[in-house]
């Protein structure tokens, strides 16, 4: 058995007021207590498995109508409805029965977020019990927690969790005496955003390369090794036991309609302190930027924000009141996302940063689809020449007619999120680009975000 | 259906990207190969042990090269082609040598906010050593890469498997730099 890490970090995961009722800790329970990780921590003081133990005394399709009451959302990013997904799969009929499995997705990998490690980290019971329960009410026999395969030491904190949750009856053969068999492997990433999307993690599943599919078939018809198949973020699964235990109803309450429940808001950029924020969904942004993180760190003007990991739109100060949930963030053409809140300072240079970020994706695309495995890289070397001095009068032009063609025309939302940074940095923050091209250096005079390529 | 990777002649020349680095030895450990045998039976497909296999074959032969990647498809009894796509598509795969400390930068937006890319040019000039390369001592090789999931506490180093993201600044690089000079990591394989 590997050792268990046992290095603090120095994140922030609370604030005043949080665990009372306007602010309810459903997700962060003990977080920053190392030792919180253990079995009998979350059984004494988290109620830990108690929603296991009254979702086993309910029917499956009960279970799954509980969650479609919470009107929870999957916290991956999508935001689709929890329980509907759970609906589309199969049921054993007499001719044919199925093998069905339930994979967690635990490639965090946008930048901006770093909510699920926090999970993980804290209270991996939260996530194994809300995955038993998924199962169960899908009956599956099987789980998999795909790890990103840089988090080596949470895939090991897992597995003695995991083994823990064995010892204890809540997997294996026989759960708590219903006759039903289930149990739980981890299976680590090697480095690859794109496993993130829910078939490219598939693929990367069944050990191949991380390429998306073409959908249809949808992974509930032909998933993981061609069986059914529901892939859920970690957050989403953790939230399925406070469910379970509160109530549907009284889960839908929290946050705003459609929108239920809490959520982990990481906070990351100029902001003074950076941290996990877990908030009801539609809590005002600046609420979070100004009030719990402190605002500006560096005691400038904020210029923008990023409100939902690098992939959403940026928003700019009109936009700062935003509530946090999905159709509110829609509404303002961006998107939750993945709920990471990047906050850039004044004296950000927007071309930079979107250059930064397209750097990014040029790197993570699988190369599969054209528009994105080119687009991309034009993009990337576009926006370069402009931060170099290089730039050309028609580059805008270009960059505009570029985009449309790389958006909604990929396999899977990679093209689409490569997109979303220029196009809302070239609509809100337009006179910095022409200012680059016409004046061959930066607006503004912040520190340089990109790495200088060596000369060879 | 096997697809062997062609052997490179004077006659048929590998392209570039093709010629990987030699490893010392052309075959894996016993113990690593009786741990990959073990991985075949884990997953409801032997195919699915392919990551697991080469981080197995990576550990034992300090990188996942041709050797690897040849000794994972024999042992798992799967086309060497499907293991060899599959080493070069993700980036944990390195296929050649790293040093015994390989020092991996987030210089993505959110560390960048917070002097990534500063963080990373003082790595350069501390260690002289360019990306790509490794140290004529062996010791030392850096690597600029994507988010590592530590935006709060930012910018992010991670040493072989260690993160260290507690604000990373000039006192703590160097304190991380000489407790691998002191043995105090884990060093790339262990």
């Amino acid at each position: 058995m590997a050792l268990i890490r046992t290095k603090p970090d120095s994140q922030s995961y609370t604030f005043p007021g949080f665990g009372s009722d306007r602010f309810p800790n459903f997700m962060l329970r003990g977080a920053g207590d190392l030792d919180n990780w253990h079995l009998k921590t979350y059984e004494g003081r988290h109620e830990g498995y108690v929603a296991l133990k009254k979702a086993l005394k309910m029917d499956p399709a009960s279970v799954t109508a509980e969650v479609k009451t919470s009107s929870l959302r999957g916290r991956g990013g999508a935001g689709f409805p929890t329980g509907l997904k759970w609906t589309f799969m199969p049921k054993d009929t007499d001719e044919k029965k199925h093998v069905r499995y339930v994979v967690c997705n635990a490639d965090e990998g946008e930048p901006g977020t770093f909510k699920d490690r926090a999970i993980m980290e804290y209270n991996p019971h939260q996530l194994i019990e809300g995955m038993i329960i998924a199962g169960w009410a899908m009956q599956c026999r099987q789980g998999f927690i795909y790890v990103r395969g840089e988090f080596k030491w949470l895939i090991d904190k897992l597995d003695a969790a995991i083994q823990e949750a064995r010892d204890a009856g809540y997997l294996g053969k026989n759960i708590l005496g219903t006759g039903w068999d289930f149990d739980l492997l981890t299976y680590r990433g090697a480095g690859a955003y794109i496993c993130g999307e829910e078939t490219a993690l598939l693929n990367s599943l069944e050990g191949r390369r991380g390429e998306p599919r073409v959908k249809p078939p949808f992974p509930a018809t032909r998933g993981a090794y061609g069986q059914p198949t529901t892939v859920n973020n970690v957050e989403t699964l953790a939230a399925v036991p406070v469910i379970l235990r509160i109530g549907g109803a009284e889960y839908a309450k929290i946050g705003t309609p459609n929108n239920a429940g809490t959520r982990i808001f990481g906070i990351s950029g100029h902001t003074k302190r950076p941290g996990l924020y877990e908030l009801p969904m539609g809590t005002p942004m600046d609420f979070l930027v100004n009030e719990l993180a402190g605002g500006c760190s560096t005691g400038k003007k904020i210029k923008a924000i990023i409100p939902g990991g690098c992939s959403a739109p940026m928003l700019d100060e009109k936009d700062f009141d935003c509530p946090m949930d999905f159709d509110a963030m829609k509404a303002r053409g961006t998107m939750a996302g993945s709920g990471g809140v990047i906050v850039m300072d004044e004296d950000v240079c927007i071309v930079e940063a979107t250059l930064r970020l397209t750097r990014f994706y040029a790197h993570e695309s699988c190369g599969q689809c054209t528009p994105c495995r080119e687009g991309c890289n034009w993009l990337e070397m576009i926006l370069h020449r402009i931060e170099h001095g290089e730039g050309r009068r028609e580059d805008l032009d270009l960059i505009a007619s570029l985009t449309p063609r790389i958006n909604l025309r990929t396999l899977c939302p990679l093209g689409d999120a490569a997109c979303g940074p220029i196009d809302s940095a070239l609509q809100k923050f337009r006179h910095e680009f022409e200012y680059h091209i016409e004046h061959k250096r930066c607006y503004v005079k912040g520190q340089a975000l990109t790495v200088a390529t060596p000369a060879h | 259906m096997n697809h062997p990777l062609p052997p490179e002649t004077s006659e048929r020349p590998l392209a570039p990207g093709q010629r990987l680095a030699h490893a010392a030895r052309t075959s894996l450990s016993e113990s690593c190969v009786q741990e990959i045998q073990a991985l075949a039976t884990k997953y409801p497909d032997k195919l699915a042990a392919t990551l697991p296999a080469l981080y197995l074959a990576q550990a034992d032969m300090g990188f996942a090269g041709l050797e690897a990647m040849r000794e994972v498809a024999r042992v798992l009894e799967i086309p060497e082609g499907h293991v060899f796509g599959v080493a070069t598509f993700y980036t944990m795969f390195h296929q050649k040598p790293v040093g015994k400390y390989h020092l991996q930068v987030c210089t993505n937006l959110c560390c960048a906010l917070r002097g990534g890319a500063q963080l990373f040019e003082k790595l350069r000039q501390r260690l002289a050593v360019q990306p790509g390369e490794v140290t004529a001592d062996g010791m030392w090789s850096i690597e600029e890469v994507e988010c590592l999931g530590s935006c709060g506490t930012g910018p992010c180093l991670q040493v072989n498997h260690e993160v260290y993201d507690e604000f990373i600044d000039d006192a703590k690089l160097d304190a991380v730099i000489e407790a691998c000079r002191q043995g105090h990591v884990p060093e790339w394989g262990k």
